[in-house]
């Protein structure tokens, strides 16, 4: 075993994992941050997507001693400080971009990148961009509406459902 | 996956080190690798971790005019990181998705050398140079067949030097689920020559067309290529596409990529 540490959510964060320990399970298991949510465990679904130093990332590919030193953020650590929903979490209750729910965190993780390196993307963007993440209940439509909404643009001409 | 020991070196010289015992492996970004391990198919003894030796990260230019971009480098930054060639950088925009372009490496997909990947058409199109930390490795002497390279044990990819081309385009028909490469084609038209390299077509991995090369090297046209194909003996055959399908795929690719290339 080995120790590691990161910041995770802004606070220290560390502990005793094996090589062979994957940031997801790190995350989950030791830290108890379940928001994050492995799907596939393959780097298919997206459904673990984190920020480490910025970056998204699938946490189920990428070993917790790789992020040592590191900052991460889950989906744990997206809500506003007064604990509201952050301005892309609001939109996708507003825009009903989940049904399940279970790929949402990763959708919310993604979609926060995108809008970080692309303040205004356009819809064609946001669905390229989300080329990883894959959702099976909404089709897509309203995840692509929030974000956009999320980005302060004009909905009101994109597919409602 | 089965347990080993994780190392992190800092260097170049520590990571050398670190993969003298056969069974080490390097980890360059993983996202190859983890999977592999994930499904039992790799069982590393160690696994060496390049994510902290700063020394191949980045990307410059040589006096050579060629862009030399460090083995350990993103997709991601690659995309980003080489305006003087477009063809390479919107290969790297489009392979795989966004999270994983921010960890996989053009080292580690050189070195794997994956029948379907993107870099190998590049790399072989542009003859490009493979640095390892012992010795330079022309493109046409690297690559030896699906998951098969010119590298030994424990050599590492430091650096991979591109010749940028006066005009070059790749053309990937993307498998629709895995959105890896069913046939890419990479173009690049030199001063002395165009050379015409196909991923995910071949059994054999990454080669060079060059029949098409010789007709497009006189007349840089689609028509040139118009009445050319590769035979179907050979190609891969599989639950996607039929080695004939995949042959008419080169050449469509291969015309697209050169009307894109203007």
């Amino acid at each position: 075993m080995t120790k590691v540490s990161m910041t995770v959510n802004g606070e220290a964060a560390e502990g005793e994992v094996e090589g062979r320990t994957l940031l997801v399970e790190f995350l989950r298991e030791e830290l108890g941050l379940t928001g994050t949510h492995v799907g596939c465990d393959t780097s298919q679904c997206g459904a673990c997507v984190v920020h480490v130093d910025g970056k998204d990332v699938k946490a189920c590919t990428i070993f917790a001693l790789e992020a040592e030193g590191a900052e991460v953020r889950t989906i744990e650590g997206m809500a506003n400080p007064d604990g509201s929903l952050n301005v892309i979490q609001q939109a996708f209750q507003d825009h009903h971009g989940l049904q399940c729910g279970f790929c949402t965190p990763g959708m919310v993780m993604s979609a926060a990148a995108l809008l970080a390196e692309n303040p205004k993307p356009s819809e064609h963007e946001i669905r390229d961009y989300l080329e990883g993440n894959i959702c099976r209940c909404t089709g897509y439509h309203n995840i692509v509406k929030a974000i956009m909404a999320a980005s302060g643009q004009d909905v009101s001409r994109i597919a409602a459902e | 996956m089965y347990a080993f020991d994780f190392v992190r070196p800092k260097s170049l010289n520590e990571a050398v080190e670190a993969l003298q015992p056969e069974e080490a492996m390097a980890l360059g970004g993983g996202q190859t690798l983890i999977p592999t391990l994930k499904q039992r198919l790799a069982s590393p003894s160690k696994l060496v971790s390049l994510k902290g030796v700063e020394e191949i990260r980045g990307i410059c230019r040589d006096d050579q005019g060629r862009v030399c971009i460090g083995g350990g480098t993103t997709h991601a930054e690659v995309a980003a990181g080489v305006p003087e060639y477009p063809a390479l950088a919107a290969l790297a925009a489009n392979i795989g998705d966004p999270a994983v372009r921010n960890r996989g490496t053009i080292g580690g997909s050189l070195a794997n050398n994956d029948p379907s990947a993107c870099y190998p058409a590049a790399a072989l199109a542009s003859g490009a140079t493979i640095v390892t930390n012992t010795r330079e490795i022309a493109a046409d002497d690297y690559f030896e067949g699906m998951f098969m390279t010119a590298l030994e044990e424990g050599e590492i990819i430091t650096e991979v030097r591109f010749p940028v081309p006066q005009a070059a385009n790749y053309q990937k028909f993307e498998q629709p689920a895995s959105r890896f490469a069913l046939v890419g084609v990479f173009v690049a038209k030199f001063e002395d020559g165009v050379r015409v390299a196909v991923t995910g077509a071949s059994e054999e991995g990454v080669f060079r067309w060059t029949e098409a090369e010789e007709a497009l090297s006189s007349n840089f046209s689609p028509d040139a290529v118009q009445g050319l194909s590769v035979p179907a003996e050979g190609m891969i055959g599989d639950l996607h596409g039929s080695p004939e399908y995949r042959a008419h795929l080169v050449g469509v690719m291969t015309r697209r990529a050169v009307a894109a290339a203007g």
